[in-house]
């Protein structure tokens, strides 16, 4: 009996860090630092063009992914060469009303200066920033947030 | 609006300045605040029409708005009128000192109304009931359409007795009213006494709004628009309804501001991804520009008297405050503690800076002075930002907005005061969720 009761505590215990792992491995997928990673709220310009680059907090910087994703936009506008974009700065939530715009702005412009090295002509790329205004994920916790930092490219024609 | 109401400061019956023995200390929070007895104003039997309510009825109207004015501050009790011992009128001529006193008032408000020939006739005094001394006896004549505004001049006449400080009741807030879900929010720039009353819409909610400041004399309204998906910095004359967009910038204008003499606006420019601070003199359209740094450099606003500019930047790697010359030169960072800092407002007494603080996760308000020194933290939240100052510099005003579940449900956004004691903090109460609230100056100086 005491042998029986150990053994399904134990499993219990198993059975619990099963499941608690579980939980950790989605959320550490999505997430790399701060940064998203996952494609939940991707939309795609074209069969394999993600539409979206996602931003460390307070950060401008492209990681890798990111420029991983603006290159196959730029060979995407470089196949499709009518077609001109506007990249859309975002922040999350967690930040001044006006820092947020300023910074939405410095984002969508971090991602126009990585297609136009790719050789996109920077007329064919407006920018606009909506700070913190246009929340993808409207939650308050830090999986939304990282899904708001974003710049965002949208067919603009 | 549309015709600058007059109120005719006609009659003043005394001024008595003789040394009165109240007088309330609002420089700490007060927590024994002044008994005062507020009277119903004694409407006059020979009153025409009102057209908004029995005319019978103004006198405790008037009463009841300067009752929830003065205990909005926190300084004063107002006490019940059930135990009140005289009768408006008679109150009014004179009061019995000592049976008010029974009721532990210190301070009495009396008055009394007329309306006649269309024109509302108002009388008040003010009495010192532990000196036995009338301590300030007004009367002004308005249209009786402007009665609550009646009763705000009076409430600022109060507090202006009894503290020695401006008061800032005759006064309106505009600001972004909100609706719809998180993710879809529909802005519109709002208009209100600062009461809440007198709700105004001056947009329509087509496109986004924000962040809107009035002018000095409270006419112009200069705030940011999506219109046409531009966002750019406008001007907009409440009188008329017109608007313009302010100077003629390639890119996005934002955090806009007008100098203390009303004849610039102050806001910042992104172009290629850096934001500057510029100004624009509204009269000759002459922009100047004040920041040139490869960091973002945003919210600026006026030290009173036009020589300074408070602003935040992230020169330094993360937002912080600073303070230039309002030409650019001088910029000093004021700002060093643990955390980042942003809105820097400057009040209009000169003396405060207040400001938005986040750390660990939590969002402040606060003031400090100029220099950077004496920071003092005034409320933590989970999110509130961007205050605004009375035109005494006493009060704050802020939004504050609530955490959202998963589904974005539980999202508010509401607005809050609060005064730099650190006391008193309260919801200012708005028909629609609110943001970016912006104080008026007094409308009648």
């Amino acid at each position: 009996m005491k042998f029986n009761l150990a053994l399904r505590n134990l499993l219990i215990v198993l059975f619990g860090a099963l499941v608690l792992s579980a939980c950790s491995t989605t959320k550490k997928g999505d997430l790399s630092g701060d940064v998203y990673t996952g494609t939940e709220t991707i939309e795609y310009l074209a069969k394999g063009v993600p539409d979206r680059v996602f931003f460390a907090t307070n950060k401008s910087s492209l990681t890798t992914a990111a420029r991983d994703t603006l290159r196959k936009q730029a060979t995407w506008l470089r196949k499709n060469k009518d077609i001109s974009v506007t990249v859309e700065g975002h922040a999350d939530e967690r930040g001044t009303r006006e820092y947020n715009l300023a910074l939405g702005e410095r984002r969508a412009n971090a991602a126009k200066d990585y297609l136009m090295t790719y050789g996109i002509s920077g007329k064919r790329i407006s920018v606009i920033s909506y700070g913190k205004e246009k929340p993808v994920n409207p939650a308050s916790n830090p999986l939304a947030w990282s899904q708001n930092r974003r710049s965002v490219s949208v067919k603009a024609n | 609006m549309k015709k600058i109401i007059i109120l005719f400061l006609y009659i003043i019956l005394s001024f008595s300045k003789a040394q009165a023995l109240i007088k309330v200390d609002i420089t700490r929070g007060n927590l024994d605040p002044l008994p005062v007895a507020i009277s119903p104003l004694h409407v006059d039997g020979k009153s025409e029409k009102f057209s908004l309510f029995e005319v019978n009825k103004l006198g405790s109207e008037i009463s009841k708005i300067i009752e929830q004015n003065i205990k909005s501050t926190g300084l004063f009790n107002p006490l019940n009128k059930d135990a009140f011992v005289q009768k408006p009128d008679i109150a009014h001529l004179k009061p019995r000192f000592e049976d008010w006193r029974l009721i532990k008032a210190q301070a009495l408000v009396t008055g009394k109304l007329l309306i006649k020939d269309d024109k509302l006739k108002v009388e008040f005094r003010l009495w010192d009931l532990t000196a036995a001394k009338e301590m300030l006896a007004l009367s002004f004549t308005t249209t009786p359409n402007n009665w609550r505004r009646v009763a705000h001049i009076i409430s600022d006449k109060i507090y202006e007795r009894l503290t020695g400080e401006g008061g800032y009741f005759d006064t309106r807030i505009i600001y972004v009213s909100e609706t719809g879900p998180k993710d879809q929010r529909v802005k519109k720039l709002a208009l209100m006494d600062q009461d809440g009353y007198n709700i105004k819409y001056l947009t329509l909610g087509n496109e986004l709004v924000l962040t809107p400041r009035f002018n000095p004399t409270n006419q112009l309204v200069t705030y940011m628009s999506y219109f046409k998906n531009l966002p750019r910095v406008y001007l907009l004359d409440i009188e008329t309804g017109i608007q313009e967009i302010v100077g003629n910038f390639p890119g996005m204008t934002f955090a806009p501001r007008f100098s203390p003499d009303g004849k610039k606006i102050i806001m910042s420019f992104a172009k290629d991804g850096n934001s500057d601070i510029y100004s624009m003199d509204i009269e000759t359209r002459i922009v100047e520009q004040i920041t040139k740094h490869p960091s973002i450099d945003t919210s600026p606003s006026y030290s009173p008297d036009g020589k300074y500019v408070a602003f935040n930047s992230d020169r330094s790697g993360l937002q912080q405050i600073y303070v230039m010359r309002s030409d650019g030169t001088g910029v000093k960072r004021i700002t060093h503690g643990k955390g980042i800092y942003g809105t820097p407002v400057w009040s209009p007494r000169g003396d405060l800076i207040a400001f938005t603080k986040v750390r660990k996760g939590r969002f402040y308000i606060g003031v400090m002075r100029s220099d950077g020194s004496g920071e003092r933290l005034l409320t933590e939240n989970f999110y509130q930002e961007a205050p605004s100052w009375s035109p005494n510099g006493r009060v704050l005003i802020f939004y504050r907005e609530t955490k959202s579940d998963k589904t974005g449900k539980g999202f508010s956004a509401k607005l809050w005061s609060i005064d730099i004691t650190g006391y008193n903090e309260r919801r200012v109460k708005t028909e629609t969720d609110a943001s970016d609230p912006s104080w008026s100056s007094l409308l009648s100086k």
